[in-house]
């Protein structure tokens, strides 16, 4: 069985005194192999921050099922073994960093968790040095910058060791390096530790970096598959008004002009070599 | 043209006199032309906001000078809330700002405190909304019923409603989807051109900043690292890199094409304009129809 089991997940939020919003999540069958990296892209209101917040149990699905690591998330028992499981970051760092010390941030959950002292010494260590922050770790989260906020909080994840961590746009608030820094890190725990990573993100120069990438529109699965199988749907992406890196927009519209393409270039270096091929 | 904004070697000290002393803003000289389109870039940190912050006297420069309009904007510190009508800014995240009972009183609060009323009130309002392409029938309702991306458009709209000589916007599309930041640029530029006021354009997205700037400002470490048109900027690749700030990806792809050899110009920046470049080329090749 795969670490994930998402079975045809349906959810509605209640609003009082309106129209309840029909199904944030419409349907949704997933798998989630241990060590993936995937990434999951779509509009605002898709579906995808209610979809990932089913994975740790956060919220539990009025139809169908989640299993976490052969746990159902809708079995209250099951809540805090699945919460050790799956780690969530956020968007925004600054709504996540509880201390006044980077090492006391990361140390609050294993913490929490009743982790004895000299353990969650050596797991702190060990996560701020798997984001490269182990030098900052005396000082105080507010003066850090976003990037080395947002990775203080992957710490704090991962000081709890969970098998894997899911993040909702990580790097919507970063500046580009800020950015850089989130990606090379979630890249090097996924590569090297074999960390599960679902990535939750607006930038398609992100998601071309996953394993696989699954498209949500309203509620569903629109499409998925590897970087390559998707974006090179550019038509069906730019249909339901979703970017594609700019490489593969214009290799799509020289195609549309005549010009013949094995593959889709999603990164800067496929496209000028595909140029250069198509121009020698 | 004429200029609306001087900047005379401009500079800022946070917590000046104390233990926590810390440079901001350092001998920043510029002026800006009224009608200007300018992008504003720059690493976290490298004293982008605190500029902006100066421009309408949020903060007072602990050096230099903010010339509006030919005149020291703090000549008179008391009149300085004028100068806040004149120069109109968006924070970042402005729809936390949202506090009124409905969209339409929201967006009418600033121009109402310029003392506006009655009818030109109600046209400032009405005017606003449709340049940031919010629909009449949003106006009554409460701002806190609106999606992420209408809230944003919603508080620009209350600052657009109070019709600044110089619009700056913080990060404006910071947090939105594709289509909301696509929507949210496109309405910018049209306010812009039937406006033909001044825009200032702070944002970490460089595709959108190239798309729309005439010319961009470069901070690095508190100081003006470039003023250039937009061309100019995103061609000198190697040194924005160097700042920290990536430039987009079809610019570069263009640039190493150059690079190996092919007859392409410098600094395209968008893949409307590098699909033009090498539709002709390819076409010589015989690998188009």
């Amino acid at each position: 069985m795969s670490f994930v089991s998402i079975r045809d997940v349906r959810f509605s939020y209640a609003q009082e005194g309106e129209q309840p919003v029909v199904n944030a999540v419409d349907g949704v069958s997933l798998d989630i192999e241990k060590g993936e990296f995937i990434a999951v892209i779509g509009h605002n209101g898709c579906g995808k921050s209610t979809l990932a917040k089913h994975l740790n149990a956060m919220l539990l699905p009025d139809s169908g099922s989640v299993v976490i690591d052969g746990d159902d998330t809708s079995v209250e028992e099951n809540t805090y073994t699945i919460r050790e499981k799956v780690g969530l970051v956020l968007q925004n760092p600054d709504n996540q960093l509880v201390a006044s010390i980077v090492e006391e941030d990361v140390a609050f959950g294993p913490e929490n968790l009743g982790v004895e002292p000299s353990e969650i010494r050596r797991r702190v260590d060990e996560a701020l040095k798997a984001v490269d922050m182990y030098e900052y770790r005396e000082h105080a989260p507010h003066k850090l910058s976003g990037g080395q906020k947002q990775r203080v909080a992957i710490a704090g994840i991962l000081a709890i060791q969970p098998q894997c961590i899911v993040l909702d746009e990580p790097t919507a608030m970063l500046d580009p390096s800020g950015r850089q820094e989130v990606i090379s890190t979630l890249l090097k725990l996924n590569r090297e530790q074999k960390m599960t990573v679902v990535l939750i993100t607006h930038y398609m120069d992100e998601a071309v970096l996953a394993d696989r990438v699954v498209v949500m529109d309203s509620g569903k699965i629109l499409i998925q598959g590897t970087p390559d199988e998707v974006f090179s749907q550019v038509e069906l992406l730019k249909k339901h008004r979703l970017d594609v890196p700019q490489s593969a927009e214009l290799a799509f519209r020289l195609t549309g002009c005549g010009l013949s393409l094995k593959s889709i270039p999603l990164t800067q270096a496929d496209c000028v070599a595909m140029l250069e091929e198509a121009m020698r | 043209m004429s200029c609306v904004l001087e900047l005379k070697n401009l500079g800022f000290v946070y917590g000046k006199g104390t233990p926590f002393e810390k440079r901001a803003v350092d001998d920043v000289s510029l002026t800006i032309e009224k009608g200007e389109f300018i992008g504003v870039i720059g690493h976290t940190g490298s004293g982008k906001s605190t500029l902006m912050q100066m421009l309408n006297g949020l903060i007072r420069p602990t050096e230099g000078q903010v010339i509006l309009e030919g005149k020291d904007i703090w000549e008179e510190p008391k009149k300085i809330r004028s100068v806040r009508f004149k120069v109109g800014m968006v924070f970042q995240y402005p729809e936390y700002q949202l506090f009124e009972e409905t969209v339409y009183k929201d967006i009418a609060f600033g121009a109402q405190n310029m003392g506006k009323e009655g009818e030109e009130l109600d046209k400032a309002v009405t005017q606003a909304a449709r340049f940031t392409d919010l629909k009449p029938e949003l106006l009554q309702k409460s701002p806190f019923d609106l999606s992420g991306g209408e809230k944003r458009r919603a508080a620009i709209a209350g600052v657009i409603a109070m019709d600044p000589e110089v619009l700056v916007l913080d990060e404006p599309t910071a947090g939105l989807d594709p289509m909301g930041r696509e929507v949210l640029l496109s309405q910018m530029v049209r306010y812009h051109k039937e406006r033909q006021n001044t825009v200032l354009l702070v944002s970490h997205t460089m595709e959108d900043i190239a798309r729309v700037a005439d010319r961009i400002i470069v901070m690095n470490k508190g100081r003006l690292a470039m003023f250039e048109n937009t061309k100019e900027v995103f061609r000198r690749s190697d040194e924005l890199e160097q700042y920290g700030l990536k430039v987009p990806q079809i610019t570069k792809i263009m640039q190493d094409l150059r690079q190996k050899g092919f007859d392409v110009p410098e600094g395209v920046l968008t893949v409307d304009e590098a699909f033009s470049v090498l539709v002709p080329l390819l076409k010589k090749e015989g690998k188009l129809w």
